[in-house]
This record gives C-alpha cells, structure tokens and sequence, in this order.
C-alpha cells in the first residue's frame, strides 16, 4: 500500500509493524497500557465519558456514538452483561476487521475488556467468519498469551476484574453483521434480525444487556484512553472524529486498505493516495458502503468524507468499502451487481427484502439484457423507494441504495439501456452490437470461419456483414480480425 | 396503569403504556390490515415478526415507516394510517407477495376463507406488476396434512405454533432470501419428523399453503356403494362448532341439525362418539382407580401419575419426546379407536355383516385423528377400525356440496345403540373434560355415595397448566391439567424428575382442547370464539339428562351383553392399546 502523508494509522497503528502471535510485540507499544490505566483509575463513568468526548462513532456502518451506546449497556442492571465484538465482515472487497484481527488481535481484545469494565460484564464473545481461519488462529493465541499473563481471565492484574472472551463462529451471512440477527446466530437461532426495540443493551445475546460493537471500532479504544479525547476529536470533522479505514479498489492505480482522516476528500484518496484511475481513464464514480451504499459522481469529489456527508450525498459510510469506476463501467450493471449480492444475502423474513430485491434484480437484469421499458423504469423507482421504507432490518433499508443513487446520477445510462437499447459503456453483453466496416474489411472469411454461430456472411475478397439476429455477441470475430474492421457499436 | 395520549389519522386516543400502533387504532375503529401478526388473546400464542410489513404506518419523526403490530406507542406519537406513502407501499408490497403465490384461487382449499385472498379484494388488486421467479416445491400429502410451499407467505405462525405452543419444533425456517420457506429437519416430509399432526399450523395458517388431506371424495363413494353400510361416529366438539360454517353464532350447539345432516347424506347408522367416550371413561376410570388403590396400598411398581390418552397428537407427542414414559399412560384407546372397534367388532355382527362391508367415518374437530385411524395396531387383516376421519370444515364441505339447507334442519336423535350418551361424554372436548368426567365416576365407584355435586368448576378453564385436589371422601386426589403440548411437556419433565405430586393428568395438545382443535373452523385468530365454543361445551352438558358416564344406560348394556367388566379380557383386546418408543433419529430420505 503506497504510504502516504494524507494517511493517519490508528485503528491500524500496530498492524505492519508488530509480530501478531507475540503478545511482547504488542506490549512493548504500549499495548494493555490502556486497560491497566482503566482498571486502575477504577472510574467506569469516567472511561465512558473518555469515549463520548471522543467523538468516536461505529464503524460498522450505523455510525452511532460509541460512547453513548456503552452508557446505555451500563445503565442496564442484570446479573450478567455482554460485550460482543462483530467480526462478520462481509462487504464484497472489504478486509479492515480481518487485517486488524490477523495484524493486531490485542488491540480488539483490550478494547473488549474495557468495554466489559465499564459496562459491567464479565463476558465477551468475538462473532467471527469461519471464513478467516488465520483471524481465527491468531486470536486464539493472542487470547491465550493475554490470559497467561493475568491481562485476560479471572483476576486481571490483581484487580479482582474478571473478563473472559470466547469465539462464536459465523457461516458468512451478511445479515449477521445485523446486531439483532448476529445474536440469534450467537444463540444457535436462526440468523434473522428482529424489530428493535428492544435494543441488545436491554435485551441481547441469552436476553441479557448487551453491547455489540465493531472490531475496528473496538481497535480505535486503547488509542484514545492512552492519548486522550482531545487528540482523537482533534482529527476529523465536527461530528465524524477520527479516522477510518477504507478498502480501496477498482479502476485506481494503488488499490488497498487505507486509514485516512475523516473530511478527507474523495479526490485526495483517489488521485493523490490511490494515484489516480487506471490507464489515466475518466473517472466515473465512486461507490462507498458496500451493498448498501450508493455511487457518487465527479460532482462530490470534494466533498470532506464523513458520515453525514455521505448520507446527505446519497450513499453511506458503511464499513468501509471503496470501489472506483472509470468510463467503461456500466452503471446499471453496478446496481445489478450490489443487488445481486443482496438477494443471495437477504435472511427471507420481511416481504419487501425477500421479494423486493429479487424483483429489483430481475427488473435490472431486464434491462441490461435490452428488454427493458419506460414502465419497468418506474416500477424500479418506486420498488426501490418501498423497499427501503418498509423493509425489516439494515439490509433491506439500505439495498435499494445501488439502484437509487445510479437513477439520480446516471438516469440517462437507463434512458439509453431502455429506449436506445444501447450500453453506453459498451459492457452489457446483450446489447452489444458487433458491426463490420465495409470500408476496412477485404473479405479475408477468418471472422466468418471464427464464428461459431454462422453469424458472418459474405462472398470471399467482398465485404462481409453480421447477422444481428444470430450474433451471440461472443466478440470472436473481433478477436480475428486482423485489419479492425469489426468494431462495437 | 400508566396511560399515554398519541394521535392516529388526526384522532386523539389514549391507551395503556407498551400499547402497541395496531391496537390503539383498533380502539378508536381503525382497521389496519395485517398478514403475518397473530395473536390468540387469553391463549399464550403470539406471532409478532414484524415480517410481512403489510401492517406498515407513518410515525411522524421517523425516517421509516414502522410496523403498527410491533411499534409501541410513545406519548405524543403522531400516526399516519393512510397517507399516500403508506397506502402506496402497503399495496407495493401486497403485490410482491402475490408477484411469489400461485394464482390458483379458484381450486385452493382455502378460497373464500384466505387472509391473502381478502387483503387482495380489500386493496383491490387488479394485476401483478411485477413477474419473475416464483417459487417451485413439491407438495407434500402427509397422513393428516398438505404442505403446499409454493403458497407459504412466511407468516411464521406455523413455526411459532410448532416451537413456542407445541415444543415440537418440527417446523423451522429454512435457507434464505427469496429461497427461505418454512420448512421440516432437512426439508424431510411431515411423516419422517417429529410432527404429532396436531393441526395448528393449519388452524393458524392464513393461505393455502398447510391445510388438511382431504376424505371427502371417498366418503361419497363408500356412501354410494351400496355393498357397504357406512357409519358414522361424531366426536363432541363438533358440534359446537359446525354451525359457524352455516353463518350462525359461535357457540351454537347444532348437534339435532348435525344429525340430520348426516342422514341426509346417507349414512346408514349415524352415532355418536360421545358414546364410546362414556366407555372411555368406564376403562380409564378403572384403570385409574385400580392403580391409585394399589398406591394406596403400599405398591411401589404402580405407575402414577395416569395420563389421559384421548388426544392422538398428545399420544406421538409422548411417543417422540418422552418415550422413556410410555407406560405411564392409560392404556385406554381413545374414543373414536373405541368406537371402531365396537362398530367392526360387535355392531357389525350384530346386523350381520362382515367387517369389511362396514365402513365407519369419523367427524373429528382433530386431524391428528386422521394419523391415529391409519395407525398399524387399528387395524385387523389390513382393515382398519376406523376407515376415513374427517374435520368439522370438511363436513361442512360435504353438507354445503350436498344442497344441505344446514339452518332449516328439523332436529334428529342419534341411532341406537351406539348413540346415547351423558354429559359427562361432551365435555371431551375441552381442557379438562376428560378428567373431570373421570372424577364423577370414580368419585361414586370408591365412595359409593352419590355426587354431592356434579360440577367440578375447580377443573374448568383456560389457563394453560391447571391443578386441583379433588377430595373423594377423605382420598385427596391431586389432579393436573395441561393443553397445549408446551404445558405437557412441563408436566412430563416433572415426572421424570420425580417431582411430580399428581395422581391424574390430563393432556389436550390444542388450546383450549379440542373445541379448537386443527379440523374446527378457522377462528383467524380470535380467541372469543374459542370461549364461546368453550361455554357451549358446558351449557351442552348441563343440558343431558343424564351426566355420569356410569349411569349411560347403553354402556351398561354393552358390558352385561358383550364386553363384561370394564378392563376385563374382552376390554382389554378391543379397548387398550400400548405404545411405542417413536423417539425420532431424523432419516435422510430422499424422494
């Protein structure tokens, strides 16, 4: 990852740099410092308050503020309380949570104990992919080492606090990032979401107060107790503090995680930290928060990156996910895409979710395949719109998002899918058109035999023409042709 | 309680606090339409997923709309009911629901009485705009039930019947997105799960999708084939039901019109379970007082608490789930098995015919009736005691089919001799009927006293698990009650530890016993009908003239002609039965 003066590495800070299964290494960068200073200041409320002048917010997409939602959990008086790390990332292209687990698993660990001392639990559960066996691993050693050295367990550091984490394992459902849904899984439940309220901090994983938070979330804590609020709420903007880390990818030319300031622009991180569009092509859009985020046009390029802003722009936060489009993406076909993933990764309890994407999708799958109408365009908006105020849990608000904000910014490339039947950005297989310049072609008969339709027809040394209604838009023809004469249209 | 004051459609109302949307606007008559929600009032069953999202409204404030079934109401709340935003999504996602559901109405069992079918005319449906996929799974006929998947709309009230009421879990959500159905362990068939059949799932069900097998077919053509002498048996609850297929009020007692009915079909004889549940009584009520007088008496082997054994779903119940128990409960057969087995075994000789020229039908409030008629041990050289069972609805089918004017019926008395019965027969079809029924025999068997009274009230109602200490002259008898199987199993896990005080239990599965039981009209949810069906049970008893079960002159017979004494030999190889260790390893089976 090309490093840069624009990045500030917080919830990263150890990763790189520290060996993982060595609690030593960790140690020796003020690692646990954090936790004894929190233990021994024996100040619940006060850590809490530490936290909620920080400014910090989610980093799992919701982006609400951490602190208050620790002082919810602590408020709850139960017999038992939990704090839950959410580890089910699952964000196509998204890595964040399993770099800082497989490059700095104490950092979420220590986190996790000062989450469980100032809420008062005992407690804590890492719901964790099955799919991130090295995550996995390394947790399990960092846990081990922690609680040889009494830094973990029952009775850490002589303080007579005891907090005890152990593993759930996900089977890599999306909708299990969904806090309700990731505590039924936890229970052995199905993994489906529920109406909230209640909220886990009233009512979560076995019916007792809960606290759910994200790993990166979690990486951010020991960084402000051992440096203080004011430094963390110095970065940032004025209400999104801090930093976060993005998974960049698509057409940029350094593709990786980054962790940058929030108020960052989306310029800075793609021409100056990802240096610029592949190719030196035309950049075309940027889509942020994954499935549930939306696409964001030159026109926001710069606009400061927090989560308010990017609501306000039409997209999300999300967790992290950056993917950049240039000139020859499809924009229909990037909706089409999201959705597709969010009808495999719909649980199926709530109507507008289960039915409405797979209707979403098969209307864009319509379109892209050039048999779309001005009246599907409609039934598009409008579904999208009712999919989004009526569905059940995050997944569904939020799936809708790809297709909404690619109406608002690329309407005419649907104009052009459906009255022109024309891809714009030549991408759509279906309406393709592969065409033969009279002008170029010698009748050498190469595409005609290449063909493996029988599309091509023409007398030899004479022009040949292809048959539209044959053609299966294979582009063997193209590849052949040795004097361009066949080109797309 | 704590009151708190919101605005719905511009109306001020004010309800108790954690009130929800959907019932505070029902108090000031605003009907909001809902699909999955389900709730039987009094009757611990609540199906609240908030999944259907019909029910959806505008809470000023909010970004969402928010589902009325589940969102509390808060102080100073203002609700939208019907605004265009609302309106226009309720109807968006209607026709994504129908865009999934066959179009087969016109052959669908439950045309004319589906929820999905009503919300449709009531939002005025006229096309689907939206066309794709729909969903493909086999239908599955299973002894008492049809699944029809492809019509499931993900209610979850079958599932919430199954785990949270029945504890049987043999219905669970499967896979997911647009493929998640409800579905068995593996999406094996009904047989090969622990399903009892009790027929909840079908009672709550608001589509086609779960719905009885239907026998009607073959009952027409038993009654038509003049080789046979059909006869039919009517269990209790029936008849404080049926009449609400023919428009009348719940709690109707229809039984001289359910009696001509069935003669004008053309049944040959037409008899009463009720019969052979005051013979129920004479065998369990024996064998009930036979065991307590052995525990009396110092022996240590004697297995008690007895368990009734009337309900067929409560029999597989035990059978899968407790079958280290099997031989705590009472031998006895339930009454339609004793009604078989008395038709084919003593009235079919008595007119002179041969067993297999009798058919005899049921009319069981009950599918899990249809399981236990088609059960091995019923069944001689292959022919079964009991040829075809069928429910209240599917009478009701077969009257309306047969241009029955059902409310112009002149009252019929039952035939003789399997016809008479006591009060004591028809309160079988509520929780608690059978045990209390069993009391006032034994009460006079051991004192030899009559009744002081004859209303054991102490035995009556709908709470869930009920105890009682009957005092019979001096013999404290502690019984317990318990309907639903969720209620049993804590009973049962009481006798496996050992802690269990009682010396009789009653088990219904349904709630309220079989008055609601999975063959009986749909009752959509309203539990009123269910008391009201409940009272009739009472009121019908009160209006027998005789009330004990040991005074039904026609029994007494048939033990000085035929049987002998209660639990004697003949008794025991025509009225008693034994069970099985059904606990279920779940088989793959693929077919």
């Amino acid at each position: 990852m090309a490093n840069n003066k624009k990045q500030i590495r917080i919830a990263l800070r150890n990763c790189g740099f520290i060996n993982p299964e060595n609690i030593g290494d960790y140690i020796a960068r003020s690692g646990y410092a954090a936790l004894a200073s929190v233990l021994g200041a024996n100040n619940p409320q006060n850590s809490i308050d530490v936290i909620k002048k920080s400014g910090l917010r989610g980093r799992g997409g919701g982006g609400f503020p951490t602190g208050l939602k620790w002082e919810i959990a602590s408020k709850n008086h139960a017999d038992q309380k939990y704090v839950v790390c959410n580890a089910d990332e699952g964000d196509p292209g998204a890595f964040m949570d399993r770099s800082i687990l497989e490059g700095d698993p104490h950092s979420v660990l220590e986190a996790m104990a000062i989450n469980g001392f100032c809420i008062g639990a005992t407690k804590g559960l890492i719901y964790i992919r099955a799919e991130y066996p090295l995550a996995i691993e390394r947790l399990l050693i960092a846990i081990n080492q922690a609680e040889e050295i009494s830094v973990l367990g029952n009775n850490i550091m002589n303080t007579g606090f005891d907090f005890n984490i152990e593993l759930r394992y996900g089977a890599g459902a999306f909708v299990c990032g969904e806090e309700t849904a990731l505590i039924h899984s936890m229970e052995g439940g199905r993994g489906e979401p529920t109406f909230k309220p209640p909220f886990p901090a009233q009512e979560g994983y076995l019916k007792k107060p809960t606290n759910v938070n994200n790993v990166e979330t979690f990486a951010n804590i020991p960084a402000i107790i051992l440096k203080g609020w004011e430094w963390f709420s110095s970065i940032g903007t004025e209400k999104s503090k801090g930093t976060k880390v993005f998974a960049l990818a698509g057409k940029v030319n350094n593709v990786g995680l980054i962790e940058v300031p929030m108020g960052i622009t989306l310029r800075e991180v793609i021409y100056e930290i990802g240096n610029g569009i592949v190719n030196d092509k035309n950049f075309k859009a940027v889509q942020t928060g994954g499935p549930s985020g939306g696409c964001l046009t030159e026109k926001f390029l710069d606009t400061p990156i927090d989560y308010d802003n990017l609501i306000a722009a039409g997209s999300m936060m999300g967790s992290g996910g950056m993917i950049v489009m240039d000139e020859d993406d499809c924009m229909v076909s990037v909706a089409k895409f999201y959705l597709d993933f969010t009808v495999e990764e719909s649980c199926g309890k709530c109507a507008p979710c289960r039915i409405g994407n797979k209707r979403l999708f098969e209307l864009l799958e319509k379109i892209t395949e050039g048999k779309g109408t001005m009246e599907d365009l409609d039934h598009l908006k409008n579904l999208s719109k009712v999919t989004k105020d009526t569905a059940l849990c995050g997944l569904g608000q939020t799936s809708p998002n790809p297709v909404l904000s690619t109406i608002d910014n690329f309407w005419n490339e649907y104009l052009a899918h459906v009255v022109d039947k024309k891809c714009p950005a030549g991408q759509c297989k279906a309406l393709k058109c592969y065409i033969i310049d009279t002008e170029q072609c010698i009748g050498c008969t190469v595409c005609a035999r290449a063909c493996p339709v029988g599309a091509i027809k023409g007398e030899k040394k004479t022009p040949h023409e292809i048959s539209q209604e044959i053609c299966i838009k294979c582009g063997a023809c193209m590849e052949k042709c040795k004097f361009n004469a066949i080109s797309i249209k | 309680m704590e009151k708190i004051k919101l605005i719905i459609d511009n109306r001020e109302v004010s309800v108790p606090k954690s009130t929800t949307i959907l019932k505070a606007a029902r108090e000031i008559g605003i009907d909001i339409p809902t699909l999955c929600y389900f709730e039987l009032e009094g009757l611990n069953i609540h199906n609240k997923p908030g999944g259907c999202r019909i029910c959806v409204v505008e809470v000023e404030g909010r970004r969402n709309l928010a589902p009325a079934c589940v969102t509390e109401c808060l102080e100073g709340m203002v609700v939208k009911t019907n605004s265009i935003r609302v309106l226009n999504s309720r109807r968006t996602v209607l026709e994504l629901i129908l865009s999934d559901h066959p179009a087969d109405c016109l052959v669908c069992a439950k045309s004319g009485n589906c929820e999905l079918q009503n919300l449709a005319v009531r939002f005025g449906v006229r096309e689907i705009p939206f066309q794709g996929e729909q969903s493909c799974y086999k239908v599955e006929v299973s002894p008492s039930i049809v699944r029809d998947m492809n019509k499931c709309v993900m209610c979850r009230r079958c599932e919430t019947v199954c785990n949270d009421f029945q504890t049987v879990g043999a219905l669970s959500a499967i896979e997911r997105g647009f493929a998640s159905v409800v579905s068995t362990a593996f999406n094996q068939k009904l047989s090969y799960s622990n399903c009892t059949f009790c027929g909840q799932c079908v009672a709550v069900c608001p589509v086609g999708a779960l719905v009885e097998v239907d026998h009607t077919p073959k009952i027409i053509r038993a009654i038509a084939d003049e080789k046979k002498t059909v006869v039919v048996q009517v269990a209790p609850a029936v008849r404080v039901a049926l009449g609400e297929e023919f428009g009348m009020k719940p709690g109707s007692i229809v039984t001289g019109k359910l009696t001509a009915a069935l003669k004008a079909l053309g049944f040959n004889y037409v008899f009463d379970t009720d019969w052979s549940a005051d013979l129920t009584i004479m065998e369990e009520g024996t064998e009930l007082i036979d065991r307590i007088t052995k525990f009396l008496k110092g022996d240590k082997e004697v297995k008690l608490p007895l368990l009734t054994s009337c309900c067929p779903a409560w029999v597989n119940f035990f059978e899968y789930h407790f079958p280290e128990l099997k031989e705590i409960p009472s031998t006895a057969k339930s009454p339609q098995q004793m009604f078989g087995a008395i038709a084919k075994n003593y009235f079919a000789d008595k007119i002179g015919i041969k067993r297999e020229d009798m058919i005899v039908v049921s009319v069981m409030p009950c599918l899990a009736k249809k399981y236990e008629c088609a059960r091995e041990e019923f069944k001689t050289n292959g022919n079964p005691d009991v040829d075809y069972s069928i429910s209240t609805r599917e009478l009701a089918a077969l009257i309306k089919q047969a241009n029955i004017d059902f409310n112009s019926l002149e009252n019929v008395a039952f035939d003789s001799p399997l016809g008479e019965s006591s009060g004591a027969a028809v309160i079988f079809g509520t929780t608690g009927g059978v045990i209390e029924a069993a009391v006032r025999t034994a009460y006079e068997v051991i004192t030899k006293k009559p009744l002081p009274k004859i209303d054991f009230t102490e035995l009556r109602g709908l709470e869930g698990v009920r105890a009682a200490t009957i005092d019979v002259d001096g013999l404290k008898l502690n019984i317990g009650i318990a309907h639903g199987l969720s209620n049993a199993r804590k009973l049962l896990n009481e006798i496996k530890e050992g802690k269990s005080q009682f010396h009789a239990i009653e088990v219904m599965a349904c709630p309220g016993g079989c008055i609601d039981g999975g063959g009986q009209p749909l009752h959509h949810g309203n539990s009123d009908i269910i008391k009201a069906r409940w009272e009739a049970i009472y009121e019908a008893d009160r209006n027998m003239p005789i009330r004990k079960s040991h005074e039904n002159p026609s029994i007494l017979a048939i033990y000085k002609e035929f049987l002998g004494e209660p639990c004697g030999h003949k008794s025991h190889e025509l009225l008693h039965t034994h069970y099985f260790d059904k606990a279920k390893v779940i088989e793959i089976k693929l077919d």
